[in-house]
């Protein structure tokens, strides 16, 4: 077996990802930024698994890095998930617009460009997953996180094509769109138990669906029917909601 | 925060604190009193409960492992299960381990708890060669039983009053199969129950499954399960999809009538007086994992478990006693487990001692503490003990004369300050 590289390694839902991963005989590499702080952790894998898990220093938002980065992987990754995220502040990026840029650099533009390198290698090797964590959120558009949700909605769209593109090459794109997570990221809010999912419930979703090659997972299955619903609704009355 | 144990019983308001670096658990600590750990809340009782509670079980990762002592090194909020997935198929297995592996390691030091074969190796604390524990004055300390000894027998058993256990070394045992070879011996009344006990004593594992509902003759009959590895080299050990009980059932479903049954179609399964089976680890050490929340068949007021144990000389006259005060009542369980246990060892307070456990679940419903304040009589009038670790009901008084060590446990809480920043809705209750 060989190695999967996970980006966005310090998130909850990463971490969870790479011991499911490495559980199924998956080496790995981490990357992230400050990724030493991840030490004890990929030494938590190795006694847990016995695989080999590699830290790789990468800053998302440091375009013209990521071409050396991809190089820099003496044996390149049968499959890549990408786990970038970032909430931010929904009311400072109405006013401020460097929180905006964040949030749509983070959320979308940081991914397409770590995305595309990893898509041509793919291709012309005609193998490998690649999957990319987005959102519900980027469904449909609320005023409680519209600007994470347009970043999302950009990210699922850009998967969605590359999908189409890589078809032919049997390249593997999936969408994996979490609803509530109990992850540091939303630790603060008041998330209703029963739509919550852990994020280790979310890691056995995606190995799963990976396996089958599902395009688009919903997880927990329940957001399927409740985006549906929402994006549904329409817009005459919607704008007026507050959901 | 609304917090409960397994037993669902009591609900009680609690903040939840949680920390990364032992500098914040300090912090922690400093600035709060009413403090308890808190690992998976498989507690039947209150032993986790208070108005602070650190929720240790983030803490989860693996740190190392010697493969050839079989040494491994985890945090405390690890789970037994996590520990099986990872090294049942390499040939390891926990030394020991209680009826669920859906524990923490820090849960396991903190109650010492005991397995079905504890008359062959003891408690958990046995394993343990030394732990990480944070106490009351915030200092961080490495505890053996070599080194630090008060501090080792007051922890082990100690219920989270001492401090935060925060990482452990233990022992793992090696086994050549993930089955094992049970054998299932069918018995009449207790004289006969208490036989096959002794007749199995050379076996490494062993439990037996009480009919607490029997009367008269049949008074104390049972099902003996004994057992041991197999050497097949068989090690596939795989997480099996389990079934959840997705909501509490109504208070009908769990009636007299509906144990009855369960009690006469579990005892009629099997049919010879001595049977054979190849089981596999789930079934035959975690049968009731397989049912996930299982706790929500009792309803929504809950259940509570009784654990006692009586020394060997006065067991089978305790038990004959006990046993007819609850067939007398009507009110049983589904699980009456009784095991033999071997001797005690210096931990201030843990539970087992050299004699009879028998442990049976109970649904809290009217009329329930007061049976079980007259089962506390018996057990006090023959020398026994209450397991603190499924307790959420007994008395100061019922409770000190069952430990005599306890005042070596209160002294030492006083010394180290532990008692201003440790304590539970049970500590408070027995005064320890
Ligand atoms: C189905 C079932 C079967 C069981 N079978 C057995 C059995 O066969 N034998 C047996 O002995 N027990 C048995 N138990 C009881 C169980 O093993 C103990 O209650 C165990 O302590 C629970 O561990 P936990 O991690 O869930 O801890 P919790 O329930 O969260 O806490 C239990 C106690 O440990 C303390 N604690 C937890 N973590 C730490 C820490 N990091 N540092 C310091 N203190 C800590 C708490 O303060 C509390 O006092 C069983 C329980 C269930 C539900």
């Amino acid at each position: 077996m060989s190695y999967v590289l996970i980006v966005g390694a310090k998130s909850d839902i990463a971490k969870a990802v790479s011991r499911e991963y490495a559980k199924h005989g998956y080496d790995l590499y981490l990357a992230a930024r400050n990724v030493n702080t991840l030490e004890d952790f990929a030494k938590d894998i190795t006694v847990r698994t016995q695989r080999t898990v590699k830290l790789i220093e990468l800053d998302i938002l440091d375009y013209t890095s990521h071409q050396i980065f991809y190089d820099n992987l003496e044996e390149k990754p049968l499959g890549v998930i990408s786990a970038i995220g970032y909430l931010g502040e929904q009311d400072k990026s109405q006013t401020d617009f460097d929180q905006a840029q964040k949030i749509m650099d983070t959320n979308y533009k940081g991914v397409v460009s770590l995305f595309n390198i990893i898509a041509n290698d793919f291709e012309k090797r005609r193998s490998g997953f690649m999957i990319g964590i987005s959102s519900v959120a980027g469904d449909r558009g609320r005023k409680s996180n519209y600007t994470y949700g347009s970043a999302k909605a950009a990210l699922t769209t850009y998967l969605s094509g590359l999908r189409n593109r890589l078809y032919d090459a049997q390249v593997h794109v999936m969408t994996v769109k979490p609803g509530f997570v109990a992850t540091k990221m939303t630790k603060d809010m008041d998330l209703p138990e029963k739509l919550t999912a852990q994020p280790e419930e979310v890691a056995d979703d995606i190995y799963q669906a990976q396996q089958k090659g599902a395009n688009v997972l919903y997880t927990k299955w329940l957001w399927r029917w409740i985006m549906l619903i929402i994006k549904n609704i329409p817009e005459l009355i919607f704008k007026k909601m507050s959901i | 925060m609304s917090l409960m144990s397994w037993g669902m019983h009591p609900k009680v308001k609690s903040t939840v604190l949680v920390f990364d670096k032992t500098q914040t658990l300090k912090k922690i600590i400093d600035e709060h009193d009413e403090l308890i750990p808190y690992g998976n809340g498989r507690s039947y009782g209150d032993s986790a409960l208070s108005t602070n509670i650190i929720n240790v079980k983030p803490k989860d990762y693996f740190i190392a492992f010697n493969e050839k002592t079989g040494l491994l090194h985890v945090q405390a909020g690890v789970l037994l299960s996590e520990i099986l997935e990872s090294f049942v198929s390499r040939g390891w297995f926990l030394k020991v381990s209680p009826g669920t592996k859906l524990i923490t390691i820090g849960g396991a030091i903190a109650s010492d708890i005991h397995g079905k074969n504890h008359h062959i190796e003891g408690c958990f604390s046995e394993c343990v060669k030394e732990f990480l524990i944070t106490i009351a004055d915030g200092r961080t300390l490495t505890c053996s039983k070599e080194a630090t000894p008060e501090l080792f027998k007051a922890t082990c058993g100690g219920q989270g009053l001492t401090g935060v256990i925060l990482e452990a070394k233990i022992y793992l045992k090696k086994i050549n199969s993930q089955y094992i070879d049970q054998t299932t011996i069918r018995t009449e009344n207790l004289r006969e129950t208490f036989e096959a006990f002794e007749a199995c004593k050379q076996k490494p594992y062993s439990v037996a499954w009480i009919d607490c509902l029997a009367k008269g003759e049949k008074l104390g009959k049972c099902l003996l399960m004994t057992g041991d590895f197999r050497s097949d080299g068989k090690l596939d050990y795989k997480k099996k999809k389990k079934r959840n009980i997705p909501f509490n059932f109504p208070s009908f479903a769990l009636n007299n009538l509906s144990v009855r049954a369960f009690n006469w179609l579990y005892y009629r399964k099997i049919k010879e007086k001595i049977s054979q089976q190849r089981v596999d680890i789930d079934t035959f050490f975690y049968p009731l994992d397989a049912i996930g929340h299982w706790n929500r068949i009792y309803g929504k007021s809950g259940l509570t478990q009784y654990q006692f144990i009586l020394p060997k000389a006065t067991s089978y006259e305790g038990l004959k006693e006990i046993l007819s005060v609850i067939s007398k009542s009507g009110k049983g369980s589904f699980l009456a487990v009784l095991k033999l246990h071997g001797k005690a060892n210096d931990n201030y307070l843990s539970f087992p001692l050299e004699g009879y456990s028998l442990a049976l679940d109970f649904k809290i419903e009217r009329g329930i503490f007061d049976l079980l304040s007259k089962l506390d009589e018996i057990v006090v009038k023959y020398e026994g003990r209450i397991y603190l670790c499924k307790d959420v009901r007994v008395t100061k008084d019922v409770f000190e004369k069952g430990y005599p060590q306890v005042e070596t446990f209160r002294r030492f809480r006083r010394e180290n300050k532990m008692d201003e920043k440790f304590q539970s809705l049970q500590s408070k209750r027995v005064g320890i």
